[in-house]
């Protein structure tokens, strides 16, 4: 392929094949059928996914060396242009063929799962858009147009969340989104103005080379305050990826976008939005490594998610919830690879996470179809009976979740909770803590999720019990397409990527400051011995003992949770209340502002601004011309006497 | 003697073909009267046409140096030309309406114009005073037509006495520079003046001179007949009035200030900047009370003069070219405003006020776009025409170290802007009084668009214009 067509061509291709489909289903969606409209968007996800693997092996299987080149000079000024350009490297191919086939999958699953919705082709397009959206983010050569798929991303999701724009839960849920992304997206802006200010470049290249001139750099942003520069720039730049990303305290916003069409929570909490942030620390490792205190800053935030929202998961209800708490803490596990410089593990917990993850949405989803849109797990059980295919495919993507040592997630965890382990930076104690205990936690929710939905008692009503019955193939084919890759990825994958040459030019690493990765090479003996090993560690043992005491709990003795729940109640009412982060928010943020903006609004704008200022002016001068109007008697002698007078003082003032 | 004639060709076509209307005129029933119409408007164009053919490359002078043909007076001519002619077509219904459709209306208006044309081209005090006096009685004359009408004989009686007023101070101040000078020449009065001793005499010959021209611009305080002539006239002849004349007024000032008085410039520029403000301000601020649209535009245009004021008093030729500019713009926006009141208008109906305006939006959305554009463009909101008119004014005001003359002129048009803006919410936000549908021909519904539109084109390509009055200064 790459024969016949330029490199550019192929590249422009993948952007903008999902561009076309969006725009031609979002302008003319009206005057097409839904199978046209899916039929157009499919095939641009599919050309993109299929240009990606080409991609993907001509960069990583071939070896070929990277692509970077400006293709369009957006703006130019005397010292500055902003260009778009695509840099293609072993990150990016494999984020490429990731997002590629995550949003071909859940393109396919839309068709079944959309197909009574009015919004059907607007769905569509939407989709489509995000895809482009964030392809634009990974393919960049520069901030400027890595800050343009930031935006776009966030623009679709909340176009997304707020998808059935007449329900009063969703509008606040993609309002509450946006504006918390904003809040992400402020911190990263100025990290962005702090590169182009301090290197005069938004280019990456450019950037990164002149990084390490700056590792002593400090400036004073507040009189007095020395601050290193690299750390500035650095949290301010994962300030932005916390939004994205949603780390705590920015997390907020994703389990309410759950309000979305659970195709989109797969999208979102899979392959795209969500992988945004990790993607690009890992992207601006080289500036990143200069930074231990940044790096410390990201693996509390790291820690904290993965432990605290895992806890979460236990007590929802919902079953898109649990997955989406879920979510949280997996973030967080990556994060957490991220703070202690192991960059290449946290992309590959990404990938295998995008896969199982975008798996247990779908099937969720596929659940959901079954049950007419019920989402509480207490209404459900032993589904395994009515939808067998979405049953054992859940039960793969549960398995990759909780680390079962051979799938997909066994291995990134595990090589996370061991870099974690091997790091030397102080903060990386407490982390190893809460990655650890964030084993089990994930395990227990996982499963016990897993045991009220397929498992027990049947506690639906009649009816739904009666329409109960396997999705269409649209749903359950994405199903069976994912779990391949959810058993088989990590242990193809491992070696190349964290211990070979795969990110060598992608990804940046001080491995004298930073050792944990190198360890762990050191250590590393292909995928079976790290399997048989893995069945003698800590985190194993903690994985069967999640998994044990779901099953006791929901299986054996499940009148026990109940009582569980009275004796804890002040700590179950602390985690219903989302540790009181949304009061908060509300309380302090919220109405906060309205309060301060109703200050504004009535003291200094409706009194000062328009009051004295604005409407003090404007009477003042309908005062003076309702006055002056009366020399404008109509009397001609008035008339001639003014002429008069005018002569006369003029004529003083020239002569004098 | 023979290339003299061949530069007067216009004005001696103009005249006669006026001699032949007024005689055919005569012999027409009134129903008939559709001749001297047409006649009319053919002369005015036959002599616009004249006027671009007969122009010559360089500026020549005629007539023992009284008469000038240059860049400028082309253009100006050709554009005070069709303006009346533009004038003609949307006077035409509102005289049938009202038994007004005479050839009187016709005659006067081409006597006036004749009278504008011999001030465009005038380069000598004497050529100056005759084409304003031919222009102005035949609007004193115009203002009077309608006899039955006391508040048009009030009007009319106004502008006659304040109107011998200025003319007679216009008339004692070229006297006080004759005497300096020795010449009625405008040229070598320049000449005269640069080496004068006599102060004393040429700034009181300059104080009335100005008085003569700030009265027929309509600047403050020689302002007060514009209002009550304005309200008073026919709206046919108040389109009339409000227009064409204005572009004699702005030649009448360049004429005299820069070609004839440049050696007094910082003199007249000290009493003009005052004159400028105080048309600006007081102009905006009293349109602010008024509920008659026809004096609001009175107003308006008295503001709009503080504009060209401002250009000319600069002292550069870019500044010039920019009056010259806001003159015509002016013109063009002026012709359209009125154009609407004629529009509306009817028999037994006059559309003075504002009031009668309400919800126009509803019954003809055309029309009120083109009101919109045309109150757009005199507020000076961009991309109109009228915006750029005064961007390069204060601009060149700005580039000639007069920087807060220009921003006491952004102040006035902030002020200025919220008289414009009502009419708008008049326009579109009120409820209609009446269902009476737009009723009007189809050459003023065309023109008038044309008329409108042109503001709008004019003001987002403007540079045609623009380089046309640069070249022409």
């Amino acid at each position: 392929m790459f024969e016949t067509y330029t490199n550019l061509q192929v590249y422009l291709a993948i952007v903008l094949a999902p561009l076309i489909g969006s725009v031609l289903t979002g302008i003319f969606g009206t005057y097409m059928s839904k199978r046209m409209a899916h039929t157009i968007t499919i095939s641009g996800v599919a050309l993109s996914f299929l240009l990606s693997l080409v991609v993907f092996n001509y960069h990583i299987l071939h070896e070929m060396p990277d692509y970077n080149q400006n293709i369009y000079t957006w703006l130019k000024t005397e010292n500055l242009t902003f260009s778009i350009g695509f840099l293609i490297d072993s990150l990016t191919a494999m984020m490429l063929v990731v997002v590629s086939f995550v949003s071909l999958m859940v393109h396919i699953y839309t068709i079944g799962y959309m197909a009574d919705d009015n919004g059907y082709k607007r769905f569509f397009s939407y989709i489509s858009l995000f895809t482009f959206s964030m392809f634009m983010l990974v393919m960049s050569n520069n901030f400027m147009q890595l800050f343009f798929g930031w935006e776009a991303v966030g623009l679709v999701s909340y176009l997304l969340i707020g998808f059935y724009y007449k329900k009063e839960s969703a509008i606040f849920a993609n309002l509450k989104a946006f504006l918390v992304n904003r809040v992400g997206d402020f911190g990263f802006i100025l990290g962005i103005a702090a590169v182009l200010m301090y290197f005069n470049s938004l280019d990456y290249v450019e950037v990164f080379k002149q990084a390490p001139q700056f590792k002593d750099a400090m400036i004073e942003i507040m009189p007095g305050e020395q601050w290193s520069l690299m750390t500035v720039i650095c949290i301010l730049l994962f300030i932005g990826a916390m939004g994205k990303s949603a780390q705590a305290p920015l997390h907020v916003w994703l389990p309410d976008s759950m309000e979305g069409p659970t195709p989109i929570s797969a999208l979102i909490h899979a392959a795209t939005m969500v992988t945004a942030g990790i993607f690009m620390v890992s992207r601006m490792s080289p500036l990143y490594e200069l930074s231990d205190t940044a790096l410390s800053f990201i693996i509390y935030v790291g820690a904290f998610t993965a432990f605290f929202m895992g806890l979460l998961g236990i007590i929802q209800n919902d079953i898109k919830r649990v997955v989406a708490y879920s979510t949280l803490s997996q973030l967080g596990y990556m994060t957490v690879a991220l703070g202690v410089s192991s960059y290449s593990i946290a992309v590959f917990h990404l990938m295998t996470h995008a896969f199982f993850k975008a798996l247990l949405f779908l099937a969720a989803g596929s659940v959901i179809i079954g049950m007419h849109h019920v989402q509480d797990i207490r209404q459900m059980g032993n589904l395994k009976k009515y939808m067998p295919i979405t049953y054992i495919t859940s039960l793969i993507g549960t398995l990759a979740l909780i680390g079962f040592p051979g799938l997909s997630g066994f291995f990134s965890k595990d090589s996370i909770i061991e870099a974690v382990h091997y790091s030397t930076l102080p903060a990386a104690e407490i982390a190893y803590y809460a990655v650890l205990s964030g084993v089990f936690i994930t395990a227990f929710y996982s499963i016990r999720l897993f045991i009220l939905v397929f498992h027990g008692k049947e506690r639906m009503d009649e009816h739904t019990k009666h329409h109960l019955k396997e999705s269409p193939w649209v749903v359950t084919l994405p199903l069976i397409l994912l779990a391949i890759p959810s058993i088989a990825i990590g242990w193809m994958t491992i070696e190349p990527m964290l211990y070979g040459d795969y990110f060598k030019s992608a990804i940046t690493i001080n491995s004298v400051a930073h050792p944990s990765l190198s360890i762990l090479s050191e250590s590393f003996h292909g995928g079976l011995a790290m399997i048989t090993h893995g069945l003698q560690t800590l985190p194993f043992w903690l994985m069967v003992a999640g998994v044990t005491s779901a099953w006791f709990l929901y299986v054996i003795q499940p009148e026990l949770p109940g009582k569980i729940k009275a004796m804890f109640l002040p700590i179950y009412k602390l985690l219903e209340n989302n540790y009181g982060f949304d009061q908060f928010n509300q309380w302090f943020f919220a109405a906060g502002s309205r309060k301060l903006g109703g200050f504004l609004s009535s003291i200094g704008d409706a009194l000062l601004i328009d009051g004295l200022v604005v409407n003090g002016s404007a009477k003042t001068v309908a005062w003076f011309a309702s006055v002056i109007r009366k020399v404008q008697t109509g009397y001609l002698y008035h008339y001639a006497f003014t002429m008069l007078f005018g002569l006369i003082v003029l004529l003083i003032y020239v002569l004098n | 003697m023979l290339t003299d004639i061949n530069l007067v060709l216009p004005e001696i076509f103009l005249l006669v073909m006026i001699s032949i209307i007024l005689i055919i005129d005569l012999f027409l029933k009134d129903e008939s009267r559709g001749a001297t119409y047409v006649l009319s408007i053919v002369t005015l164009i036959t002599t616009a046409f004249l006027v671009i053919n007969n122009s010559p490359e360089t500026t020549q002078l005629a007539f023992h140096k009284s008469f000038v043909v240059d860049p400028m007076s082309v253009i100006l001519k050709s554009v005070s030309l069709l303006v009346v002619a533009a004038v003609f077509i949307y006077s035409r219904d509102y005289l049938v309406d009202r038994n007004f459709y005479k050839g009187e209306f016709f005659t006067l208006s081409l006597f006036g114009v004749l009278g504008m044309m011999l001030m465009i081209s005038s380069a000598n005090f004497l050529t100056l005073y005759l084409g304003l006096e031919l222009m102005s009685l035949t609007m004193y004359a115009m203002v009077a037509m309608q006899r039955d009408s006391d508040i048009a004989a009030e009007a009319a009686m106004k502008y006659f006495v304040l109107g011998a007023i200025a003319s007679g101070m216009l008339l004692y101040g070229m006297s006080i520079i004759f005497g300096v000078a020795n010449s009625l020449n405008l040229a070598e009065i320049n000449q005269a003046i640069s080496v004068s001793e006599n102060r004393l005499a040429l700034s009181f010959g300059l104080v009335f001179i100005i008085l003569g021209i700030a009265f027929k611009l309509g600047a403050v305080p020689f302002h007060m007949w514009m209002p009550d002539v304005y309200d008073g006239s026919p709206t046919a002849i108040t389109t009339y009035i409000a227009t064409a004349p204005k572009i004699a007024a702005f030649v009448m000032l360049y004429r005299v200030m820069v070609e004839g008085m440049s050696g007094m410039m910082v003199d007249w520029q000290s009493i003009l900047i005052i004159l400028s403000v105080a048309s600006m301000f007081i102009g905006n601020i009293i349109a602010i009370a008024q509920s008659n649209i026809k004096r609001l535009f009175a107003y308006s245009t008295i503001s709009h003069v503080g504009f060209i004021l401002m250009g000319v008093i600069t002292g550069t030729d870019n500044g010039y070219s920019a009056s010259m500019f806001y003159t015509i713009s002016y013109v063009l926006m002026s012709l359209a405003g009125f154009g609407i009141i004629l529009l509306m208008s009817r028999a037994g109906f006059e559309a003075n006020n504002i009031e009668d305006y309400s919800g126009m939006n509803q019954k003809s959305p055309w029309f009120a776009f083109i009101m919109l554009i045309t109150l757009f463009s005199m507020a000076g909101v961009p991309p109109m025409l009228g915006f750029w008119a005064k961007v390069s004014v204060l601009q060149e005001a700005v580039n000639a170290g007069l920087v807060w003359f220009a921003v006491a002129g952004v102040a006035a048009s902030i002020i200025g802007a919220y008289y414009y803006l009502r009419v708008v919410k008049v326009l579109y936000f009120d409820k209609p009084k009446d269902d009476t549908p737009i009723q009007a021909s189809m050459d003023m519904r065309l023109l008038l668009s044309a008329n409108g539109i042109s503001m709008l084109a004019l003001g987002i390509f403007p540079t045609s214009l623009l380089a046309l009055c640069v070249d022409a200064i």
